[in-house]
């Protein structure tokens, strides 16, 4: 690293200094243009130096690229076994191979692009990736690792450059690109078959381009300006299409761009034509272009996964029709309900499953001794139900009746098929939800009473409609009380075999719980039509699978009696996440940041905001500050400010989440936090060694302090590097440990 | 100095009639009938129960807001004279003679009441026209919803009342601080504006949202003040003081205060003792302290000590064992060590006693002088009445598989070697020399062999373990979790040798006095976040809504039906009001961004001052709506349509200014201003005419007939019942 120091800071002295902020272009840096003045050399020396640093920038950055892969690179086939959350993503991106549906709570791009990887590099979705720990032997991981790996690499490159375009300091970009470097937390996570990776490259790609653009904001519409501008889009849908966390990454390019907007309408010279078309083009590539993109990877998605599989579950009757494999696939039903017929009666609400019965009667002491109703995922015979007038006894199924169908508002009664009971409410409190009535299975061989009829409502639709098989959403309303059937979808005891609650509640709010649709039909008095011309639409199946995404993430709730990771643990590194091993035989792996880099980091958050709004406060104060503080604070205020935005917003909204939190949540924030650490100290510096006046003494003072903290990373990151790359042999506590004395906070368990 | 002797004292007072009457006129609107009716009207049941819990001084712990509202309505309790004795269990039940309605009424009734002329002056500090004031005043005065909330004994009257007064003061504070500042009326505004700023917290938690607006325009304005460079440094400097003191410290104190004076005046223990912690309980009379004591202090080897988790969810339970053992085979197939339950129980029980054993020596009682036993210490635990060692092994819990679990050692037919060691680690120690504290330390119980903790899972064993929670040995313990966590709550120094004596020991009660008592602070901080954490899972209620539905009214709550007649009280608002108030709301927005886009491009459709004017009322009036308003989707709690009062208030005061700036700045000509002066008033007379008409939902006072209540019921949505006969 010294010598790529060196070199840089000499390059720093002759920063250019581009942008379209007035003050900054006016008033270059006093030193700038005394070392300009006191080397009155020759023009053709000048032009050569100048060739000669663009060639050690590059050089740069090709030195902190190449060390940033060799870091990211080393050691990545180790362990040779499953690490974490491995299990989760490579097992789905064997099923994008294996071409079968499944859910998860993320879009799917990056599992998209981790089977991609795979495919690619030969694994051929084999493997079961049943539990951590499971051992690849001679499956192929590597590509999708490598993969991995590769977009993990580029964020210190990404992070470098942006750094670079604001703070137009090398010592500055090259203290972020050797935190991030030196940071094993970051390490960990890019090595590993994971979501993260992916989505911070995302991440970090629309945060360069949107400062690329705006650093060519003073020349508009050019090819660069263009390009930027479209990548921004581009990286956008990217990240969006990995996490919902790549939200956040909007709303500051949105923050952004409304500034910028802002300032083009305040700026008079500009007609209200260019203005708009300002705005359309930023219409263009950040909301049209991601959307457009965003959809086209679910369209991807749905494409690929064209067989039935694990996730059929999760979705409506409708959805799982799409799925070749599963029954509901080129069924063919009658379309309209009569009465006769032999139904499934769904629920509207994801995983609460079929109205289901069966022999077995509601414990003593639970409302009456009847018949249990509940509801069940599996689809089974006791789910069937016959469906019946309610006042004659007639078997419908006479030949000699004609065909009569169910119509909306019609009195019915509901018989199950198995047991001949009747669907049946009354006064008695659920054995859950005590505010609902119970229902139970009454009657023998189809006669009970008047508490077994319900009005069959379609939701939405006028009296007297037929009512559709799988289309129509369907509400039962008890006669006598009134009351809506529904799952409260709370789990059974034992007694009940830990299947979902049913109630009649008596709330007639509309709810999903409360809503159903009839899936399969028999009737052989009807024709039977194909299912095809029933396949929902492409955005009906979108919105469809983001409620149920949204849902499953909702349904992420922390366990009351268990230790979880809350936000403000996060920044103080106050404990990691185990990836492989446990025991001291294991090969560990301990996901935890370098806690050198990372109280560096929360260090300079403090500092920042402590020197940020003393310069902020003596500006509005009408201080006159000189020409070099007045760029550097502009510096501080305006970069600084951009990548502090950018923590705040990849940090703050975790505090507001209900759903069960994670460690690795905090690496997006950490990259934009030690952006911001190293914009502050090379400004911090550089103000320090102003404020001396003798200007060796100056010099030294910022390479010594530069130097000092890129060398201190650096041998942090010797000390912590096992935590990354493995360790075996007996854990910290132990003295003989490689890692004794390491264990600096009791809550590392490594 | 002798001035008054030369001249003439004249005292000069200004008697705004306007505010005067409407005083009057909003008493009588609040005041009327109040004890009518003399039953429990919906809420009123629930904060009934607590004034109830303040006049005989027992602790209670309610997480639906800070104390300093039931305080106020428990100071009209105490007021008329009430002792507590009420049953608060059923709506419409008739209050008893001894219940003193209408001082409990009265304060949220007040506090309606002058929220009418205090929407008169916001308007007029705003600085717009008297006629504007006068019609927010009026609006105010004829919600029927406000007039509804305000006439009960409910919060949301009082808290409205305050969020105007935050308001009011901090305008009167910003007009004052243009001419004179440091002069005594802006130092009485600007305190004045913290001290109900924080009593709008010190109610609902809601208040918080005035707060942070008051704050942040408070803020913008500081901000310009230090751009002032007219003013000198220490000025700027000690006008951010002032500021800094008034809206941060005063109400940060004050809010403190609400809470030490509820914990002064609640030292009895009562019914919601089992959800604090050992230690909080033992400060209050009676309960926990009655056993507790005169217990001594530090826990010796030989001490008998019965322990408590310190989470306690899903039930505060103590470590607890009993003869039975574990079924040899679980209904799952899977096996189990056969050895003693150890469970967690929610009960006082013999079978709660555990004695702390020397592993090195034998005797289980305590030495003379005792041995106390410190932190890092290890210890086995002997189970008093079966004199079994605490023990875990590498078996799976009944019904936490990953975790181990946890017997008492039995020590015939096994061919597993007994595990019973275990090293104490104290949670909260100040030093590692430490020495264990009853109820003071909470501790953990680390396994000497396989360094599993002592937890408490959460799950309820099946018939077998008798419905009592499971206990487990956590393998991976990731971090402090209060489920690893016990505290000793009941201590004595055990002085039986023999195991008969013992028995008889443990059932007796402890002895030796010795008293412990908690600092303020302590309880403050426990009660505050035990408030803040509490959990109520019932989620679902009749009445319950969407904040999509308060802004169009689709929604109502009946309070109260008589018992034999069909006169009903519900909360319902004047529909003219509150759509024209989203509408203004609307208008407002849609305005602003118009003329803000037209004045980046230097086009100025407002003089600089009517800009202003039209800036500040935004921000408070649309902006306080807003604030009130927008949170609540967020939020996961059972919402009511109440909730939503505070952000209509709000949009009250915006309709006039609306009104006002069309006609001042949109209405072009004569024509135009005299066309919307009609407007304006057939629009106030429906509005009265909505009003009137709703008025025997709101009053209750008149019974209706079936046709008549039918046809009140203006939306499907509306819930009006209907008696079938």
């Amino acid at each position: 690293m010294p010598p790529a120091t060196g070199g840089g800071l000499t390059g720093s002295e002759l920063r250019a200094r581009r942008g379209r902020c007035g003050p900054q272009t006016a008033r270059p840096a006093s030193r700038d243009v005394a070392a300009e003045a006191a080397a009155p050399s020759p023009k053709r020396s000048a032009v050569s130096s100048q060739r000669l640093e663009a060639a050690g920038r590059w050089a740069l950055l090709a030195l902190v690229t190449l060390l940033s892969f060799a870091t990211r690179f080393h050691r990545l086939e180790e362990p040779r076994h499953i690490c974490w959350d491995e299990t989760h993503f490579g097992k789905m991106g064997s099923y994008y191979i294996n071409r079968t549906f499944f859910f998860d709570v993320h879009p799917p791009l990056g599992k998209m692009l981790i089977g991609l990887a795979g495919y690619l590099s030969g694994y051929d979705g084999t493997f079961l990736f049943q539990k951590p720990g499971d051992k690849y032997e001679h499956h192929s991981y590597m590509g999708m690792r490598g993969f991995c790996a590769f977009l993990g690499s580029w964020l210190i490159p990404f992070a470098y450059l942006t750094v670079l375009d604001l703070s137009k300091s090398l010592p500055a970009a090259l203290l972020t690109a050797a935190l991030l470097t030196f940071d094993t937390g970051c390490l960990t996570l890019s090595q590993y078959i994971l979501l993260d990776p992916i989505l911070m490259f995302f991440i970090m790609a629309a945060m360069l381009s949107m400062v690329k653009y705006n650093s060519c904001a003073d020349r508009p519409f050019s090819a660069p300006w263009w390009f930027w501008l479209t990548l921004t889009g581009i990286s956008l849908a990217g990240a969006l299409g990995v996490k919902f966390v790549g939200l956040f990454i909007i709303l500051q390019v949105g923050l952004n761009t409304i500034s910028d907007l802002w300032h083009l309408l305040g700026d008079l010279s500009l007609s209200l034509v260019t203005v708009g078309k300002h705005l359309t083009a930023r219409i263009l590539c950040l909301i049209v272009l991601p959307l457009a993109l965003y959809m086209a990877t679910f369209a991807i998605h749905f494409m690929v996964l064209n067989k039935s599989g694990p996730g059929d579950g999760f979705f409506s009757s409708a959805f799982q029709s799409r799925l070749s494999g599963n029954n509901l696939h080129n069924a063919s039903v009658p379309e309209h309900l009569a009465y006769g017929s032999v139904i499934t009666v769904k629920n509207f609400r994801m995983a609460i499953g079929y109205l289901h019965s069966h022999r077995h009667l509601y414990p003593e002491g639970i409302g009456a001794r009847q018949q249990q109703v509940t509801t069940y995922l599996h689809k089974d015979y006791n789910n069937l139900w016959i469906i019946k007038k309610h006042n004659t006894n007639s078997d419908p199924l006479d030949p000699s009746f004609p065909v009569e169908f169910v119509r909306h508002g019609d009195i019915i009664r509901l018989e199950h098929k198995e047991t001949s009971r009747n669907l049946h409410s009354h006064y008695h409190e659920a054995p859950l939800t005590r505010k609902h009535y119970q229902v139970t299975g009454y009657g023998i061989n189809g006669t009970g009473d008047s508490n077994d009829f319900w009005r069959i409502e379609v939701v939405n639709r006028k009296f007297g409609n037929r009512i559709k098989v799988l289309r129509s959403r369907i509400r039962f309303i008890h006669l006598v009380t009134g009351c809506v059937l529904g799952s409260s979808g709370k789990v059974l005891p034992r007694w009940g075999w830990e299947q979902l609650e049913v109630t009649c509640t008596p709330y007639l709010k509309e709810t999903l719980n409360s809503i159903w649709n009839v899936e399969d039909h028999i009737n052989p008095k009807l024709p039977n039509i194909s299912l095809d011309v029933l396949q929902p639409s492409f955005p009906e199946i979108l919105l469809e699978s983001h409620m149920v995404m949204i849902r499953g993430n909702n349904g992420l709730k922390p366990k009351d009696n268990e230790f979880t990771s809350k936000p403000w643990h996060w920044p103080i590194n106050y404990q990691g996440l185990r990836f492989s091993g446990i025991n001291d035989t294991d090969f560990r792996v301990y996901l935890l940041g370098n806690p050198v880099v990372w109280w560096l980091n929360l260090l300079s958050i403090a500092l920042y905001l402590l020197s940020g709004s003393v310069l902020a406060i003596a500006m509005q104060r009408g201080a006159q500050l000189p020409a070099e503080v007045e760029g550097l604070s502009q510096v501080l205020l305006r970069g600084g400010g951009q990548v502090l935005l950018g923590w705040m917003l990849h940090y703050f909204p975790f505090f507001l989440m209900g759903r069960i939190l994670y460690f690795h949540h905090y690496f997006p924030a950490m990259l934009f936090s030690s952006m911001l650490t190293g914009i502050l100290w090379d400004t911090l510096l550089r103000l320090c060694a102003w404020s001396v006046a003798s200007s060796r003494l100056a010099r030294s003072i910022h390479v010594v302090g530069v130097l000092s903290l890129l060398l201190g990373t650096a041998y942090s990151f010797y000390l912590f590097h096992p935590l990354a790359y493995g360790m075996v042999g007996p854990l910290a506590q132990d003295p003989q440990s490689p890692m004794a004395g390491l264990r600096w906070l009791e809550s590392w368990d490594f | 100095m002798l001035g008054f002797l030369k001249r003439p004292i004249v005292l000069t007072t200004d008697i705004n009639v306007n505010v005067v009457v409407l005083t009057g006129v909003g008493l009588l609107s609040r005041l009327w009938r109040l004890t009518y009716p003399r039953a429990v009207v919906f809420d009123e049941v629930y904060y009934g129960q607590y004034i109830s819990f303040y006049m005989k001084r027992v602790f209670f712990l309610d997480d639906s807001g800070p104390p300093f509202g039931h305080m106020l309505l428990a100071l009209g309790g105490y007021l008329g004279g009430f002792d507590g004795n009420f049953v608060w269990n059923r709506i419409g039940a008739e209050y008893s003679s001894n219940v003193p309605v209408w001082s409990l009424r009265l304060l949220p009734a007040l506090a309606g009441a002058f929220s009418v002329p205090m929407a008169y002056q916001i308007v007029s500090e705003l600085h717009f026209s008297h006629c504007a004031a006068m019609g927010a005043a009026l609006l105010m005065l004829i919600e029927n919803a406000l007039i509804t909330q305000s006439r009960l004994m409910l919060l949301e009257s009082v808290l409205i009342f305050f969020n105007l007064l935050a308001v009011l003061s901090f305008l009167k504070f910003s007009n004052c601080q243009k001419h004179s500042p440091f002069c005594l009326s802006w130092w009485f505004w600007l305190a004045l504006t913290g001290v109900s700023c924080s009593c709008a917290v010190g109610i609902k938690y809601m208040g918080v949202f005035t707060y942070l607006l008051v704050l942040s325009v408070a803020a913008v304005h500081a901000w310009h003040l230090i751009g002032d460079r007219t003013l000198s440094n220490v000025c700027v400097f000690c006008h951010l003081l002032a500021r800094a003191v008034a809206l941060l410290v005063v109400p940060a104190v004050l809010y403190v205060l609400f809470f030490y004076v509820h914990l002064i005046l609640l030292y009895r223990s009562g019914p919601h003792d089992q959800i604090m912690s050992s230690a909080f309980q033992a400060s209050l009379e009676g309960g926990l302290s009655r056993i507790t004591q005169g217990q001594p202090l530090e826990v010796a080897f030989g001490s008998q000590v019965t322990l408590k988790n310190v989470f306690g969810k899903p039930l505060p339970c103590w470590l607890h064992s009993h003869q039975n053992t574990y079924p040899m085979i679980y209904e799952n197939g899977r096996g189990s060590s056969h050895q003693q339950q150890v469970t967690c129980y929610p009960f006082k029980d013999v079978n709660n006693w555990w004695i702390i054993k020397d592993p090195g020596r034998h005797q289980l009682v305590v030495s003379s002088p005792p041995r106390p036993v410190r932190h890092g210490d290890v210890v086995q635990l002997v189970h008093g009445m079966t004199t079994r060692f605490l023990n875990t092994h590498d078996v799976a819990a009944p019904l936490t598989p990953h975790s181990q679990e946890v017997s008492c050692y039995v020590d015939y037919n096994i061919s597993m070697p007994a595990q019973n060691l275990w090293r104490l680690e104290i949670v909260n120690r100040e030093s590692d020399t430490d020495v264990w504290k009853t109820i003071l330390s909470e501790v953990r119980f680390v396994h000497v062999n396989t360094s599993a903790i002592l937890k408490l899972s959460g799950a309820h064993l099946p018939d077998w373990g008798f419905r009592q929670l499971e206990v487990v040995g956590e393998k991976l313990p990731r971090g402090y979790h209060g489920s690893t966590a016990w505290n000793v709550e009941e201590h004595r120094y055990g002085q039986s040798q023999e195991q008969k004596e013992r028995e008889l020991e443990l059932h007796s009660p402890t002895q030796v006095d010795f008293s412990r008592n908690l600092s303020f602070m302590a309880r403050f901080s426990e009660l505050q976040w035990r408030m803040l954490t509490l959990r109520s899972d019932d989620s679902e209620h009749k009445y319950s809504s969407t904040p999509l539905e308060w802004v169009t009214l689709d929604t109502n709550i009946a309070y109260w039906l008589h018992p034999r007649s069909s006169a009903q009280i519900h909360l319902l608002g004047n529909v003219v009001i509150w759509a024209s108030g989203g509408l203004a709301t609307a208008v407002y927005t849609l305005l602003f961004l118009w003329y803000l886009l037209r004045r980046r491009r230097q086009i100025c459709d407002l003089p600089e001052d009517a800009w202003q004017r039209w800036v500040l009322a935004g921000a408070v009036c649309a902006g306080g709506w807003a604030v009130n308003y927008l949170p609540f989707f967020l939020m996961e709690k059972t919402l009511f349509l109440y909730h939503y009062l505070p952000a209509l208030s709000f949009q009250i005061l915006l309709l006039p200014v609306v009104l006002q700036h069309v006609n001042d700045h949109l209405c072009r000509s004569q024509l135009q201003r005299n066309l919307l002066s009609a407007l304006v008033v057939a629009w106030c007379s429906s509005a009265c005419h909505v009003s009137n008409a709703l008025r025997p939902l709101t009053y209750g006072d008149k019974e209706l007939s079936p046709d008549e209540l039918k046809a009140l019921r203006w939306k499907n949505s509306w819930d009006i019942l209907i008696r079938k006969h």
